[in-house]
């Protein structure tokens, strides 16, 4: 199965693919940006390979990591083909000022909520979603908690009215 | 009409609420809100050692608590690559089972009560307190188990183990005769479910539905048979499907699931082998109680386990496994410290919860509630 997908990869998008890990019997592609629906469009559409299930989006900060320099943010798609029993992994990197990248949604409904998730927590745009709003945290907080630099102390919409911190955090 | 239903709605099961615009008695729209119970587990998990994820993997689906547990210690032992002696995997597919009876038990007495079938709520009930004692006796927690380690278990298995599962086997196993008498053939209940927020196959794999849900559309998609872990390919079970993919086609797919854990259960229990409850790898898993009482060098790893924690390398895995609401999967990225990097959890409540606005347009408010309770959700862990 590891030879079909590189080969899928090498005949349609030669361009597109980074590079490739294989960790713990799991392979993952890294893929440019510009490539990544049409790459999802392609996997949808090959019968041969059958990746009709898309199990999971989520997103990683990379923030402050001496190694992981090629982009701050990467998104996981985790795809499921239920012909081959087989799981693989596209991550695409992207920029720490304005992440943004293709939604997704109009070839997988699931991508729906999973992509609102992921902007609602990380931050990352998602261009030509239908919907995206907010899905996790109140409407009136500001910021991306699952950012690495997401302030752990003060807490925005007022729960616990901040009684347990110390003044100076207080604003 | 704009009618809210929930956040304090008892047949909502939790704090979701769902915006409906209705015309008549049709519901035209629907859109669910969540997020009311959300926590950040996943982001406190980024501050804590490996070891001290566990107890909160259980508060996601808090009627599943094992379930969690071995998806996240599968996961991290995966990372590590690290093996479990068999008789940790046969007691781990022994209590991931019976956690499977526990969850469907909630399911089918909340499922049918909303739906009208008031008795049955008391009868699923009953049932689970005999699982409950099992957790009891196991953990000394009747829900929060926390019972898998990474690499074994928490502690060894109580003399009693045996006699007070068979006994959980015999008592859900008289229950299901029950409660096939009560519902399957009753013209309420059969009217309140029987084509009823139907999805085909096709939307349903668009949608990522998992767990009964799907096998209710009739895809066969077990993460025990396609993708077997913790040694589920030595056990023999069927996977029940169903045909229309309507309530009433996911209420009997839970209650087959449901005899064929139980004959899981019967299967480990009779191969339980012997053996040690922890795998043996020095500077990573725990030494068992007893050596650290009386060795040194167990008490020195034991105290640098717990105090700083192990190195597992750089890279990042994903574990899924047949949790009973779905297919639960633990992302868990590692920077090479001795905290994650970043855990992120699939939960299947929450993708399953994304197809509710398909199911329910065009029925009727009453097909709502009946909807919601064949998805079968926790909000805890929909929200995290």
């Amino acid at each position: 199965m590891e030879e079909k997908l590189r080969h899928f990869f090498e005949s349609n998008f030669k361009d597109a693919v980074v590079r490739e890990d294989f960790f713990r019997d799991q392979l993952s592609f890294y893929v440019r940006k510009e490539y990544l629906f049409d790459i999802c469009e392609a996997l949808l559409n090959d019968e041969a390979l059958g990746f009709k299930f898309l199990s999971d989006i989520c997103a990683l900060d990379w923030l402050g990591d001496a190694e992981e320099r090629d982009g701050r943010f990467e998104v996981v798609y985790n795809f499921f083909s239920l012909k081959h029993k087989y799981r693989f992994f596209v991550k695409v990197r992207l920029d720490g000022d304005k992440p943004e990248i293709d939604s997704i949604t109009s070839l997988w409904q699931t991508a729906n909520w999973l992509e609102r998730e992921v902007y609602d927590l990380m931050g990352v745009m998602f261009t030509g979603h239908p919907d995206l709003r907010k899905i996790m945290t109140p409407d009136d907080l500001e910021g991306h908690p699952h950012r690495k630099d997401f302030p752990l102390t003060y807490e925005m919409p007022q729960f616990s009215h901040n009684k347990n911190e110390p003044p100076e955090v207080i604003k | 009409m704009n009618l809210n239903m929930g956040p304090q709605h008892p047949a909502t099961h939790g704090v979701l609420r769902v915006e409906l615009e209705l015309d008549g008695e049709t519901v035209v729209k629907a859109t669910p809100h969540v997020g009311y119970l959300h926590t950040g587990i996943e982001k406190t998990a980024e501050s804590k050692l490996y070891y001290k994820v566990i107890p909160m993997t259980d508060r996601m689906d808090y009627l599943a608590p094992m379930s969690n547990n071995l998806g996240y210690c599968l996961a991290v032992e995966k990372l590590l690559g690290i093996e479990v002696p068999e008789k940790v995997e046969f007691a781990r597919v022994c209590l991931t089972e019976l956690t499977r009876v526990k969850s469907h038990l909630v399911w089918v007495g909340t499922h049918a009560m909303d739906i009208g079938a008031l008795s049955m709520s008391l009868y699923g009930f009953r049932e689970r307190e005999s699982i409950i004692d099992v957790y009891e006796a196991v953990s000394g927690q009747r829900m929060m188990s926390t019972y898998f380690r990474i690499g074994g278990l928490a502690k060894e298995l109580p003399d009693d183990f045996d006699r007070l599962v068979r006994k959980a086997v015999k008592d859900v196993r008289g229950g299901l005769v029950d409660y096939e008498r009560l519902l399957n053939d009753n013209m309420i209940f059969r009217g309140r479910t029987i084509n009823v927020a139907k999805i085909s196959a096709e939307d349903a794999i668009n949608f990522g539905l998992t767990g009964p849900i799907l096998r209710g559309s009739g895809i066969n998609y077990d993460i025990r048979k396609t993708n077997p872990y913790s040694g589920y390919e030595k056990f023999d079970f069927e996977v029940p499907l169903g045909r229309n993919g309507d309530v009433y086609d996911r209420f009997l797919v839970r209650c087959e699931e449901m005899k064929q854990s139980l004959r899981i259960v019967e299967q480990a229990l009779d191969g339980m082998p012997e053996g040690p409850y922890r795998a043996h790898v020095p500077g990573v898993v725990l030494p068992p109680k007893e050596d650290v009482l009386s060795k040194m060098e167990s008490l020195i790893f034991h105290f640098k386990i717990i105090t700083e924690g192990f190195k597992p390398p750089r890279g990042a895995v994903y574990q899924a496994i047949e949790a009973p609401k779905g297919e639960l999967g633990f992302y868990i990225s590692s920077d090479g410290s001795t905290r994650p990097h970043r855990m992120r959890v699939r939960p299947p409540s929450f993708v399953n919860l994304s197809a509710l606005p398909k199911l329910v347009e065009g029925g009727l408010v009453a097909d709502v509630i009946a909807a919601i309770g064949s998805i079968d959700i926790v909000l805890g862990e929909v929200d995290r």
